[in-house]
């Protein structure tokens, strides 16, 4: 099934928590909001002519331009070997989005790295700690207004330059 | 040791009046058999676990950030570091993404090219992957034999692109350089020599019954599991679901070429177990070897990479690329603000979904069984923390 096609299905069924479906991107791409996104991955998992089985990525952008942290769903069904791209957009300085961890297993994991790294809490996610930095880290290294810390626990993280 | 033999025990202990006590133990971060730095945090109750969390990020480099810095062009040597047991699939999934997002076509040489070079890497990884896995087991023998091969894979690559793991041979529309001078006589001449070298290493390990009884029965991750932790590559196939990303997905010159796509059957114990995500390896190795002999014949003549500005400036927009890597389906996502720059570079690779799965998977099982899990997982640490 194709991205207009789903964007139809989803459309009828959720109305205005469905947004615009941006067919001319290289990967289609359907706009949730946050409040739906649980309902609608469900949706699209259980429907037997959508079926999509697994969370192949999820990702986190900060477009600090527009103010908002945006999480990307990238999702594959392997009984029709389809795929669909969902978005879900938060604000920067209190991004909130409930987990889809229930959903997909596959999503507690991703979802703690893009807590670490953009720091968006995840509602109802059942582990959610830091998983790639140190638990007293600081920050989200991936915000685009991250200033790195001059050291971390004595050891300095700057170095003179070599070309002197 | 079963759960069920488990059980019996703790009732009989139980009936006796003797209790026991859970221990924590600690594994890693440095401890041979984790393949990398990375550490777990095993709860057991003698020998058998009761929870093993996987601690990582001992390997954080933050390459995801440095893409933000660095440019499209200057990124490149930083995808070897990903995963620098298979970098050559780093190299093509970056190459991949921004000529997806830039609308770029790669000549047909250059992309056979970026084939042959895959495959060898793959077998090379394979190889390293199979070797680790026997001897994290125990059987110390067949680890030389498959490193001996693959030291000859490393000598070939070398040739070809003067790095022995940190490549750094794949552009943006194509490859460095076309193969050196000689190239393809020697690789045919190493091809015929390691095909019964495998079997070999077969008679030596895998078909050897201490060695079946050891890996069999055990860990066993079914289908809908494997697909809902998004396991990918041969952990997927292990489980029975024939998913191949250079088949289903056909990228590149794969839909020229004509290769199997080996699935566990659970021939020796269940479906989904152990020795089904090492044999699945084992017979990729053949295939590369197949898919190898096919690209030296039909590789066409020509330019081995096409015209990119060395300004690239992808017009804005978002693109996501799946690279069917020695670890399974990596997936790149990179977005572009059409400056020089990416604004985004996400990596997400067959080792981060394979270690969720540990602590699933793990419970109940003896305690010197993790090392067989984890390697059978194929689990690379710098491929987690990146």
């Amino acid at each position: 099934m194709d991205a207009a096609a789903i964007h139809q299905r989803l459309k009828a069924r959720f109305e205005d928590h469905v947004g615009d479906c941006d067919t001319a991107a290289k990967d289609p791409s359907i706009m949730v909001s946050p409040a739906a996104i649980v309902l609608v991955c469900q949706f699209l998992k259980d429907e037997p002519d959508l079926a999509f089985d697994a969370l192949s990525n999820e990702s986190g952008v900060d477009y600090k331009a527009k103010n908002v942290i945006e999480v990307v769903y990238h999702l594959y069904s392997y009984g029709h070997r389809h795929s669909i791209v969902l978005k879900v957009d938060a604000p920067r300085d209190n991004p909130v989005i409930p987990t889809v961890e229930h959903v997909w297993k596959a999503a507690n994991w991703l979802e703690r790295e893009i807590y670490d790294l953009l720091g968006v809490t995840f509602e109802g996610h059942t582990d959610l700690r830091r998983l790639l930095l140190p638990e007293d880290w600081v920050g989200h290294p991936l915000r685009k207004d991250y200033v790195e810390p001059e050291e971390y626990h004595g050891i300095s993280t700057r170095r003179e330059s070599l070309l002197k | 040791m079963s759960l069920t033999g488990y059980e019996v025990e703790v009732e009989r202990r139980g009936s006796a009046g003797l209790t026991t006590e859970e221990m924590t133990l600690n594994m890693g971060p440095q401890h041979p058999s984790t393949h990398g730095v990375l550490r777990f945090v095993v709860k057991a109750d003698g020998e058998v676990m009761i929870e093993a969390i996987p601690d990582v990020g001992y390997l954080h480099r933050s390459i995801e950030k440095i893409a933000e810095k660095v440019g499209y062009h200057g990124f490149m040597p930083y995808t070897d570091r990903v995963d620098y047991i298979a970098a050559m699939f780093c190299n093509q999934g970056w190459g991949m993404v921004c000529e997806r997002l830039a609308g770029i076509e790669v000549p047909k040489r250059g992309e056979y090219c970026r084939v042959i070079a895959a495959e060898f890497n793959r077998i090379a990884s394979h190889l390293l992957s199979v070797g680790t896995m026997v001897l994290d087991i125990g059987a110390a023998t067949p680890f030389f034999h498959a490193f001996r091969e693959r030291e000859r894979i490393n000598d070939l690559l070398e040739e070809l692109c003067g790095a022995r793991l940190t490549y750094n041979y794949m552009r943006i529309g194509g490859v460095a350089w076309d193969l050196p001078p000689g190239f393809a006589e020697k690789s045919l001449a190493f091809l015929d020599q390691f095909e019964p070298l495998l079997d070999e290493f077969n008679d030596l390990i895998t078909l050897n019954k201490l060695y079946i009884e050891r890996v069999a029965d055990v860990a066993v991750i079914s289908a809908e599991e494997a697909i809902n932790y998004n396991l990918v590559g041969p952990n997927l196939r292990g489980s029975g679901v024939k998913y191949d990303v250079r088949c289903d997905l056909a990228y590149s010159v794969y839909p020229e070429l004509e290769f199997d796509v080996p699935v566990g059957c659970g021939e020796e114990g269940t479906v989904g177990d152990c020795f089904d995500r090492y044999i699945v390896r084992i017979r990729e190795i053949k295939e590369s070897v197949k898919i190898l002999r096919q690209c030296f014949k039909q590789m066409p003549d020509g330019p081995v990479i096409a015209k990119v500005p060395r300004k690239f400036k992808p017009p804005a927009g978002d693109a996501y690329v799946r690279v069917e890597s020695a670890r399974g389906d990596m997936g790149w996502y990179a977005v572009s603000d059409g400056t020089e720059f990416p604004y985004r570079c996400r990596i997400r690779t067959g080792s981060f979904s394979g270690i969720s799965i540990v602590d699933k998977v793990s419970r109940g099982l003896m305690l010197a069984d993790l090392v067989a899990v984890i390697a059978s997982l194929d689990i690379v640490a710098p491929e987690i923390d990146r």
